[in-house]
């Protein structure tokens, strides 16, 4: 059995959901305007931005089209191993680099925590300070400490340090505010002083975060570390531009290859080793 | 009465095996530990090798860090307040329009990156699309766009196009994209199906199905990401420009490069502040659009 509505039921519809079927002039209107305005941005947007440059545009396809087939297929030409070098470097420099931040960052992070120094003024302050080296981004550190330490991949350690110690430092403050207060009485009440207070009620509790926090921005670093050498600062970045700089794609090619190689094996096994620590958590 | 409980309990056979098999898990997990520091003081030894640390050299690079900082603090006195500043910003004009750059691209690229990430991401869905050959293109599309960094495709880019804005607005679409496409798809296989099988069942087609039943479930969802893309575009636009892709990176590169010490404090500051209006005013939206949504 087929229903259908009769013109009287439909007009009653109409009727009763006036905004769906019969919006107001003045809604339709803003709307409008609110859609020419988005469009006349974006034009403009483009127009700023070269996008009717069409012989530029032109020619510059052409020489894209060059790049992908010179790309295809890869190939290594001998230099195999001095990328895997590469590689393996990239992983040293997310490492360190991580490693580093994290250690920066707890002692920063309780600092930085409400409630272990209630001082507003001095909470205000830190934080701002943590925005401030997390605001930067770790290409620009990388270009400032180029400059410190030379060419290389330590610049690009400290580099990474720099950025992620803020990040670190304002997730892990963040932890130990929302920490649970009754240990932390219970521990000042048996006699500690604020260090072993610390030590033993709020370092348990938030041990696990910082460590899984860790792991997780040493996969994104790894990430960040295969650009740092773009600029100059070691690992396979460094590679990647000097094979594009020299023209030599199908190496270039390869090389992207590897680093997203790299990228989904570092994904997947922090993946794991993070999921082992939350169970363990869990059965604990 | 508990000294009994003991000389039966060291007697029995339950509790002898209890302490054997507490003795091999205990030796177990030292045996754990002791890999887990030895792997760790591993990786620490190889990266250390690798990443070429050198704890004296970088003791004696400390003093010029330190310096390097100081150098890019501007000389400010009070009584001449007002010139100091307009002499540390002296390129003020310049660099705003570097940062409105900046921020074009951002949008241009975001806006190009909701656009083919809305296009791909219907088909990319398990759940919307039975087709399995188009939901795999779809989906290793995504997957490319988003896993070769921005700066990569930078790089490529303005080898093909010339310096420029143009370079950084496709490498950063492109990797938006990718990343978009992927939180849409998502979200789509989240979706109540009742709504697409009623469009369906009322003789509509698949575009229909998308427009009438999908869409509306997950709009707000895509605004909300979509503005969180553009607070990380403008993080990025500002940075492609190291590889010659337009906008502020360029000017702060050539400055970095130039050893122009308080031009790097200047746009430093300037790119910090604006990032965090931005960051800020976006947060806003989002939580305004997340809030309609709970509430409708």
């Amino acid at each position: 059995m087929s229903q259908q509505l009769t013109v009287n039921e439909i007009t009653q519809i109409r009727r009763q959901y006036p905004a769906i079927f019969d919006r107001p002039l003045k809604q339709r209107l803003v709307q409008c305007l609110i859609w020419a305005a988005f469009t006349a941005f974006a034009i403009y947007c483009l127009v700023q931005l070269g996008f009717f440059n069409f012989g530029m545009i032109k020619s510059g396809l052409g020489k894209l089209y060059g790049v992908v087939s010179f790309m295809l297929p890869p190939a290594a030409k001998g230099r195999f191993l001095a990328f895997l070098w590469a590689i393996f470097e990239t992983l040293g420099m997310a490492f360190l680099g991580t490693l580093l931040a994290a250690l920066l960052a707890v002692p920063m992070g309780f600092l930085g925590s409400k409630n272990v120094i209630g001082n507003p003024v001095f909470h205000f302050g830190l934080r701002r300070i943590f925005d401030f080296l997390r605001g930067i981004d770790a290409l620009i550190w990388a270009l400032v400490w180029i400059n410190v330490v030379g060419l290389g991949p330590f610049a690009g350690i400290l580099a990474i340090a720099c950025s992620v110690s803020g990040e670190l430092a304002k997730l892990f403050s963040e932890a130990i505010e929302n920490v649970d207060r009754k240990p932390i009485d219970g521990v000042r009440a048996s006699g500690a002083n604020t260090v072993q207070t610390m030590r033993y009620a709020i370092l348990p509790q938030v041990f696990p975060v910082i460590l899984s926090t860790s792991l997780y921005y040493f996969e994104s670093n790894t990430r960040s570390a295969t650009i740092l050498g773009i600029v100059g600062a070691g690992g396979i970045g460094l590679q990647l531009a000097d094979r594009i700089r020299v023209l030599a794609w199908d190496q270039a090619s390869l090389i992207i290859i590897m680093i997203l190689v790299t990228v989904y094996l570092i994904d997947n096994l922090s993946n794991k080793i993070r999921h082992h620590f939350i169970k363990a958590q869990e059965i604990n | 009465m508990t000294l009994f409980f003991k000389k039966d309990l060291n007697k029995s056979e339950a509790y002898a095996a209890f302490r054997q098999t507490e003795a091999r898990l205990r030796r177990a997990k030292n045996m754990r530990t002791i890999i887990f520091v030895a792997v760790f003081i591993l990786a620490l030894w190889a990266s250390a090798h690798v990443g070429e640390v050198d704890i004296p050299e970088f003791i004696e690079g400390l003093p010029s860090f330190f310096n390097y900082f100081q150098q890019t603090l501007p000389e400010i006195d009070a009584p001449t307040f007002r010139e100091d500043i307009s002499d540390w910003y002296w390129g003020i004009d310049k660099w705003l329009l570097f940062l409105w750059d900046t921020v074009l691209i951002a949008f241009l690229a975001t806006l190009f990156g909701f656009i083919s990430a809305f296009m791909l991401c219907f088909a990319a869905s398990r759940n919307l699309n039975k087709n399995y050959w188009t939901y795999f293109v779809c989906r290793r599309i995504l997957e490319i766009a988003r896993s070769v960094p921005e700066l990569v495709y930078a790089l490529i880019f303005v080898f093909s196009f010339g310096i420029g804005p143009f370079p950084g607005v496709l490498a950063i679409a492109i990797h938006s994209c990718g990343a978009l496409g992927k939180l849409f798809s998502e979200v789509n296989e989240n979706v109540d199906l009742g709504a697409t099988e009623g469009v369906m069942a009322s003789g509509g087609n698949w575009f229909q199905m998308i427009r009438y039943a999908v869409v509306p479930q997950v709009f707000p969802n895509f605004m909300s990401y979509t503005l969180l893309r553009f607070e990380i575009n403008v993080r990025a636009a500002s940075v492609v420009g190291f590889v010659g892709a337009g906008g502020i990176g360029q000017e702060l590169m050539t400055s970095i490069r130039q050893f122009l010490y308080t031009d790097v404090s200047a746009i430093v500051l300037m790119l910090v502040c604006a990032v965090a209006i931005i960051d800020v005013s976006c947060e806003k939206i989002r939580h305004r659009i997340i809030g309609q949504e709970v509430l409708v």
